[in-house]
């Protein structure tokens, strides 16, 4: 049956029974699109035979927008791709440009960084579980999820001012020393944590319904997933064990001790233990990195005017979605000449015929939730 | 001769009356309803609920009211104009007719129909042709997918959840709603604790049936936006969700007549009295409890932070209080008029009980996808629910024959056989998913 249904491609236009398929347009209004996707289904009674996902709804030009800008006055501009995780988003950028100067942050600088990263790591996936159940139709777990997450913005808050779009980072290393009191706020977050997502799993893991509405469903094998160019949380919970910050580390991640959840399956209840148990991982770091910051100054010595020498850089990082990279050339100007964005959303959308394809409408937005996207990524 | 004339016109006018009273009142009820359903969900969600419209969100029923009523009427261009206007009228019209066989308390009740079960679950079950028509109706997708599943499901939850009240039947032995009632005083045991299987299959099969989540497939919000009513707005809209929210009182109060003993207070077989007096203890409850409420609000009252907040405080112990006098007062009174009040109050008591089990479920699962609802139905409810019928059939016979005096005795052992029935089925489906997996989907 498998089979069949791989095979059924564009031209099936009768189904089993005889009756027409429809055509149903999920979005670019739809409350669990996640923003303004727009998938196109094919469908068979309520099997999908087929899907499309129609994206560029959100798109703003900021890979242009780069091009006639300075690099520091780009940095916000990342911020606002990813929006929900918009400190890795800077992470990503701000190590970028420093690769491309040549230059390193200072050791109290990758810190920081590193704590603030994986706090945002920790909110972005709260935002998934909380809207991942609600579209399985769990109404109360976003409240949770987001009663934490607030901890976590009001610890951004404090620290630069800004919540949401944080641009907390400069190139070269950091903007601001510090609040007083901002280990202990990151360890009273952490500690009560544990607590907090056992009790996520007890509303979920065992669920009967839970279980059953993404147990086998949206399986992507480890090769489909490498094809496909699909990172992060996705490619891990098939069982691949592939993390950037352990590949190929970045900031201070080679200094904390953390493991990498794998899955075997692939389907989406093993996405969701994977991304439960990464918000465990991240939280070990943060509590590692919040016992022992370094001190020293938070800034390297980049001058003012950033003027890289020609050439062209490629720097990726594990965000909360997957592998987010820039590649950035430089023509010896203030201004980059080309900023391209490699980002985890998109990649990872690409995965969706493949998962969707013999799924009931019911699981597509399982599988929309499951992949995490964030429309400001994937469109840009 | 007025008095003669009276005697002839009073059977007719006077169940026309209830029938306006409760038409009349029904739909502020329903917003009532609603207002405390978001406040049960915010606290179960650790947050505050409506607050802004009037103190405490009290008033924000009749907000959404107007809103409601004030909105464009819009009829898509390709829909069936005529089918898109009858539909919600159905849905509505169906579930408030069901109202006229329920007994709120003795006293009250429009019809007493010797079939009074049988007229209000075919009554509801006629509301599924509003869902249907209407979705059909508004010639869109989304609407069609969800007519369709409410179809199939109301097909598949009805009969399991009906036999699931053939157990409770087969004790009354009538199907009159007074009677069923009646019975339970009778035997001095409300019939869940003897056929508690029954029971859990009618609840999960009622809220299917009200298309209330885990349910909630024809209306799934994150799948087909409103399923059946997505094109609905306005009056329409709101006549199909008090059409909703009448079916989930009518559904509480069917098992509230069978299984919790309709108006009959807990333990109807005690008669212990207040020392020294006649009253019965535990007909003092209601008042009780309605004069600690009131105490605790006058407790609070000083404690609100605004003005208007301290008067509606107040308003509301002097409600309850009054409500205490009320309920106390009918002890002293004559036995009808007592037995009618305290039965209002119980019997609203637990249809209120069964209703916030619905929100507690609602708040706590997710939802279940299509095929697996079918495969509850269908597989485990059903099956359950046919032996079920027979076990406590057999069970009835042994006590009649045989003289198992006690009823508890063999619910015991009903239930004791039911659950192993329930653990065999569920291990069945496991097995038959498992072996559907193996051999890749479908």
């Amino acid at each position: 049956m498998s089979d069949e249904r791989t095979n059924s491609g564009s031209n099936v236009t009768t189904t089993v029974l005889g009756a027409d398929e429809i055509i149903l347009n999920m979005g670019p209004q739809h409350p669990s699109t996640h923003g303004v996707l727009r998938v196109k289904l094919k469908l068979d009674g309520e099997r999908v035979v087929e899907s499309e996902c129609i994206i560029g709804y959100l798109h703003r030009g900021v890979e242009k927008i780069a091009e006639h800008r300075s690099y520091q006055q780009f940095a916000p501009y990342v911020d606002r791709m990813d929006y929900v995780a918009a400190v890795s988003n800077g992470l990503g950028y701000c190590e970028a440009v420093e690769k491309l100067l040549g230059a390193e942050a200072p050791p109290r600088a990758r810190v920081i960084r590193t704590i603030l990263t994986e706090l945002q790591r920790i909110a972005s996936h709260l935002l998934w579980l909380g809207t991942h159940a609600l579209d399985i139709g769990a109404l109360t777990p976003v409240f949770y999820c987001f009663r934490e997450r607030e901890e976590i913005l009001k610890i951004f808050e404090k620290y630069c001012g800004a919540r949401l779009t944080t641009h907390a980072f400069r190139i070269g290393g950091l903007q601001y020393e510090t609040y007083d009191g901002f280990e202990q706020d990151v360890k009273r977050f952490c500690e009560d944590f544990t607590h907090r997502i056992d009790e996520y799993e007890t509303l979920l893991t065992e669920n009967r319904i839970w279980v059953g509405r993404t147990k086998g469903v949206g399986i992507i094998s480890a090769e489909d997933a490498i094809a496909l160019g699909v990172t992060g949380p996705v490619l891990r919970a098939s069982g691949k064990k592939w993390d950037i910050r352990k590949a190929m580390p970045y900031a201070a991640y080679d200094q904390y001790e953390f493991e990498i959840p794998t899955r075997p399956t692939g389907d989406t209840y093993d996405r969701y233990l994977v991304r439960m148990e990464e918000m465990r991982q991240s939280r070990r770091i943060c509590l590692q990195a919040v016992e022992n910051v370094p001190s020293g100054p938070i800034m390297a010595r980049v001058g003012k005017v950033l003027k890289p020498p020609p050439g062209e850089v490629y720097h990726s990082i594990e965000a909360p979605k997957g592998e987010l990279g820039y590649y950035i050339v430089s023509d010896g100007t203030t201004q980059p000449y080309r900023v391209r964005v490699r980002p985890p959303s998109f990649i990872n959308l690409q995965a969706f015929d493949r998962m969707a394809r013999g799924a009931l409408v019911a699981d597509v937005v399982a599988i929309i939730g499951t992949i995490d996207i964030v429309l400001g990524e994937v469109d840009r | 001769m007025i008095h003669g004339i009276l005697q002839t016109i009073a059977p007719f006018v006077i169940p026309v009356l209830c029938g306006v009273v409760i038409v009349a009142i029904f739909p502020l009820m329903a917003g009532y309803i609603v207002l405390l359903e978001r406040k049960v969900m915010a606290d179960m969600q650790a947050r505050l609920g409506p607050m802004r419209v009037g103190p405490h969100g009290l008033l924000q029923p009749l907000a959404d009211a107007f809103k409601l009523m004030l909105k464009e009427d819009i009829i898509p261009t390709h829909a069936d104009w005529l089918l898109f206007w009858v539909a919600p009228v159905i849905s509505v019209t169906m579930a408030l007719v069901a109202f006229a066989a329920l007994p709120i308390g003795p006293a009250f009740q429009i019809a007493d129909i010797n079939v009074g079960l049988l007229f209000v679950l075919g009554v509801s079950s006629l509301g599924i042709y509003g869902i249907t028509l209407g979705g059909w109706a508004s010639n869109s997708h989304y609407s069609l997918l969800g007519a369709l599943r409410s179809a199939a499901q109301l097909v598949s939850y009805e009969t399991a959840a009906v036999l699931g009240l053939v157990s409770a039947l087969l004790l009354a032995g009538s199907l009159s709603m007074k009677e069923i009632v009646q019975a339970q005083a009778d035997q001095g045991v409300w019939f869940l604790f003897v056929v508690p299987v029954g029971f859990f299959i009618y609840f999960v099969g009622s809220i299917a049936e009200t298309n209330r989540a885990p349910f909630d497939l024809p209306e799934a919000e994150s799948e087909l936006v409103a399923g059946y009513m997505t094109e609905y707005s306005g009056f329409r809209w709101a006549l199909y969700f008090l059409a909703e929210y009448a079916n989930m009182v009518v559904v509480a109060a069917i098992a509230t007549t069978l299984f919790l003993g309709g108006w009959l207070r807990p333990f109807p077989g005690s008669h212990q009295t207040l020392p020294g007096t006649s009253i019965e203890l535990l007909d003092a409850l209601p008042s009780i409890l309605f004069f600690v409420v009131a105490l605790y609000s006058l407790k609070l009252a000083p404690k609100q932070p605004v003005k208007v907040q301290k008067l509606v405080m107040l308003l509301v112990a002097g409600l309850c209080a009054l409500l205490a006098a009320v309920m106390a007062a009918a002890l002293f009174a004559p036995d009808p008029v007592k037995i009618g009040i305290h039965g209002a109050f119980w019997f609203l008591a637990k249809v209120g009980a069964y209703v916030y089990a619905f929100l507690w479920v609602r708040f706590t699962f997710p939802r279940y996808r299509f095929d697996q609802l079918m495969r509850l139905g269908w597989r485990f409810l059903i099956p359950l629910s046919l032996v079920n019928v027979i076990v406590v059939g057999s069970a009835i016979v042994v006590q009649q024959n045989w003289g198992w005096k006690h009823p508890l005795v063999s619910a015991i052992v009903t239930t004791l056989i039911m659950l192993g029935v329930a653990v065999f089925l569920a291990y069945d489906d496991d097995k038959h998913q498992a072996a559907i997996q193996a051999a890749g989907g479908e």
